[in-house]
């Protein structure tokens, strides 16, 4: 029996490559293209000072599926809660 | 062209985003030579050393670590008002090679601002271990400024870097940088906005400057200029901005395509697919289980280290020098009236003694925090940490301040410092008092044997996960009340592991023990006198001095939960540090310190007053020197007025609530 977060990461999964996904759906060892990023004024600096913006390739080097996970951006490893993670929109690249 | 500081010193500004190495080279170029103070009216840590050189003097300002100069923390508005108010004759900008991209965008914000930029590129040796290849010549070509190419731990380019200081500080006519400019489907909004400000910009902002930070949205500068402008300009300046709201992210790539141009030709990159030492230590250092796991060895290590070596040190500390100067003062005062041998000796020696024993543990804490932010393993730890803290309304590098406080509460406020988001740092500031401190411990460890005999230790964790939960609660509670739930967001960089630098963490520790020392040492022995009066004065005994008095005034408060006033007073004088508590009570009761008065206590208090005693213990008030450093880092009587009343409160509360509880089940 599948609970309701394997569902919800299984359909994340089946996504098709050059999809567009929360960043937080991809997995350790995938690359994406960022494509959008939403949140306020804060954040958003504190992002593209961090090297997130839109056109920039990056890979996800640490994602279990819950907690933060870690990116890889601009040759930085970078930290992110889940929640800001999710605010980041990515192009699945194959 | 640009003169040098009146008396002919050369003021240079060390910039830098975090983890490239930037106190490293301060260090390098200072020693001990350095002033460690906070910039005005912030509790953001300043430091300025000077350094002679070819016979001109320099003064070097460490700027707060910032990734960018947009005002979002305190530490970039402090770093872009300096640049623009004291205008350095130089701004060293300190960039990462391995991180070479990113670390360029601080760069990219600095050659916007009217001082002269050479850029540092340090560890070029990490750099080519990651396996890049950088040409710092066709770098310097392309950013027109000085790039000199270093090894700040190794001490590689220290002297090429101060030679090209001293050459542009007096040569700033040729200063001729490429300045990023603003992406194309941006440069007329921008080149509109300069000219509805034009002219009203106050000195000494660059005007080009003001008009893209409005660009980008930046709060201060809004603010600042709304004031400037009349009614009508601002209006129309609001408009074009309302229009361009989503300018702060296409400003941003513009700066990233600039820097991506400038170092095109210079940097080879690694291929694809290299697994460094950093990946694959924190394959493990920040898996979810193992990571825990690792974080918990190194706790045990600092707290195996704080027991075998602080402990004894703390001891031998007070017998030989407290001790010795109390005799020395007792020799000297012997024919002196009593009462300035007691002064001497309880109120200021026994203050001195207070701060004095102090030092070894927070030595061995700055030392293993400041390691573990060398190598970098802090901002792991608030990764495994952050998911568990952010519950409370914390952020993950609360966690390693926080549970330092199980060994002392002082460097657990002060190592409150590595947070960077304000409202997080103020709340872990607000609870650190709530962690159990030794100090705290070894007066549960002396009573509670006496009173619940084989169920002491029982009781003891008890204490330590009551404290505990009451520290999780009020977390929750204080951050939904006053921080209204808002959480500070994570995005964190996780830096690469190096090699730690003995003299950076040797620096810190001393820098850190001697401000203690000098800042909370006045307030703590200004308390300690003042008490010792108190509980001396009128008549030179304990039992009829003010502090009774207080006490018995007091006695009503403790009725709720049994206490007479001789509890009380053990509780009050206990601000000076907790174990007073035992030796009051020795006093109080008329049996000196020993076995003696846990059985006096034991005859004349029921076991649900001594519960209630033994919680309120726990969740009091701090000592003095908490309190200082309490009020030192958040450079605020209110703050730290809030947190004394929150935490009488609290211990008040939940002593009543456990006294009627342990009576209610006949205890």
């Amino acid at each position: 029996m599948r609970n309701k977060w394997e569902e919800h990461r299984a359909t994340a999964l089946s996504v098709p490559d050059n999809e567009i996904v929360p960043l937080d759906a991809l997995r350790a060892g995938e690359h994406g293209v960022v494509v959008e990023m939403n949140g306020g004024r804060g954040v958003l600096c504190r992002m593209t000072s961090l090297g997130f913006t839109p056109g920039v390739e990056l890979a996800v080097v640490q994602n279990f599926g819950r907690g933060p996970l870690i990116a890889l951006v601009r040759d930085a490893r970078v930290a992110l809660g889940r929640g800001e993670a999710g605010r980041i929109y990515v192009r699945r690249k194959p | 062209m640009r003169s040098e500081s009146q008396d002919g010193e050369i003021l240079v500004a060390l910039a830098g985003q975090p983890n490239v190495g930037k106190s490293t080279i301060f260090n390098l170029f200072t020693g001990l030579s350095q002033h460690v103070g906070n910039w005005p009216g912030k509790t953001v840590e300043r430091k300025e050393g000077t350094l002679a050189h070819n016979g001109t003097t320099y003064r070097l300002v460490d700027l707060p670590g910032t990734y960018s100069l947009t005002a979002n923390s305190t530490e970039e508005v402090i770093t872009r008002e300096f640049i623009i108010r004291e205008q350095p004759d130089v701004v060293v900008a300190l960039v990462d090679a391995a991180i070479l991209e990113r670390s360029l965008y601080l760069v990219a914000e600095l050659l916007t601002l009217p001082a002269p930029v050479i850029v540092a590129l340090n560890m070029m040796d990490v750099a080519e271990q990651e396996g890049f290849r950088i040409e710092p010549e066709v770098l310097e070509a392309a950013l027109g400024v000085k790039v000199v190419p270093m090894v700040a731990s190794k001490n590689i380019g220290v002297r090429e870097l101060l030679d090209d200081i001293d050459e542009v500080a007096h040569n700033s006519n040729a200063y001729k940088p490429k300045r990023p400019e603003i992406r194309a489907d941006h440069r007329e909004v921008l080149e509109e906005i300069e000219k509805l400000v034009a002219g009203c910009v106050p000195a000494p902002y660059p005007q080009d400057w003001v008009a893209l930070k409005l660009l980008e949205g930046d709060h201060e500068i809004t603010e600042m200029m709304r004031g400037c402008l009349s009614d009508g300009q601002w209006e129309a300046v609001h408009d074009v901005l309302r229009a361009h709201d989503d300018a702060l992210v296409a400003v941003a790539s513009g700066r990233y395509e600039w820097i991506g141009r400038m170092i095109r030709a210079a940097v080879t990159r690694p291929k694809a697919g290299q697994i460094g030492l950093t990946e694959r230590l924190d394959r493990w250092a920040t898996h979810p289980f193992w990571g825990l796991l690792i974080l918990a060895g190194i706790l045990g290590l600092t707290f195996w280290l704080t027991y075998a070596v602080g402990a004894p040190l703390q001891g031998a500390l007070d017998t030989y020098v407290v001790g010795g100067l109390a005799g020395v003062a007792h020799t000297w005062l012997a024919g002196g009236p009593g009462w300035l041998d007691d002064l001497v000796v309880n109120g200021i020696i026994g203050g001195v003694g207070s701060v004095l024993t102090f030092l070894p543990i927070l030595v061995i804490f700055f030392g293993v925090m400041g390691a573990l932010e060398d190598v970098g393993y802090m901002a792991r730890a608030a990764y495994v940490m952050d998911g568990f803290m952010h519950l409370m309304g914390l952020h993950g590098k609360s966690f390693l301040p926080l549970f330092l406080g199980f060994g002392c509460n002082v460097p657990a406020v002060l190592g409150a410092r590595v947070i960077e988001s304000r409202r997080a740092r103020l709340l872990t500031i607000l609870l650190a008092p709530l962690m159990p401190c030794t100090a705290r411990m070894t007066v549960i460890a002396f009573l509670a044997p006496a009173f619940f005999g084989p169920a002491a230790t029982l009781v003891s964790w008890g204490m330590i996960l009551l404290a505990l939960v009451v520290l999780a609660l009020s977390g929750v509670l204080i951050n939904k009340t006053i921080f209204r739930g808002q959480r500070a967001a994570f995005i964190m960089e996780l830096p690469l592991y190096h090699v730690p630098n003995p003299r950076t963490i040797g620096l810190l520790v001393w820098q850190r023990s001697l401000s203690f020392v000098k800042k909370a040492g006045t307030l703590i022995l200004a308390v300690s006198v003042a008490v010792w009066a108190l509980s001396t004065l009128p008549h030179g005994e304990i039992e009829t001095s003010f502090l009774a008095r207080v006490g018995r005034w007091l006695e009503p408060g403790g009725r709720l939960m049994g206490f007479d006033w001789r509890l009380m007073v053990a509780l009050l004088t206990s601000f000076i540090a907790k174990e007073n508590s035992i030796a009051v009570l020795g006093v109080l009761f008329g049996t000196g310190e020993g076995v003696g008065l846990a059985k006096t206590l034991a005859t004349i208090f029921p076991l649900s007053t001594a519960l209630a005693f033994l919680v309120v213990q726990m969740l009091f008030i701090p000592c003095v020197a908490t309190v200082a450093v309490v009020k030192q880092e958040t450079n605020s009587w209110r703050w730290t007025f809030f947190n004394l009343g929150f935490l009488l409160l609290v211990s008040w509360g939940v002593g009543i609530a456990v006294y009627w509880i342990a009576r209610l089940v006949g205890l």
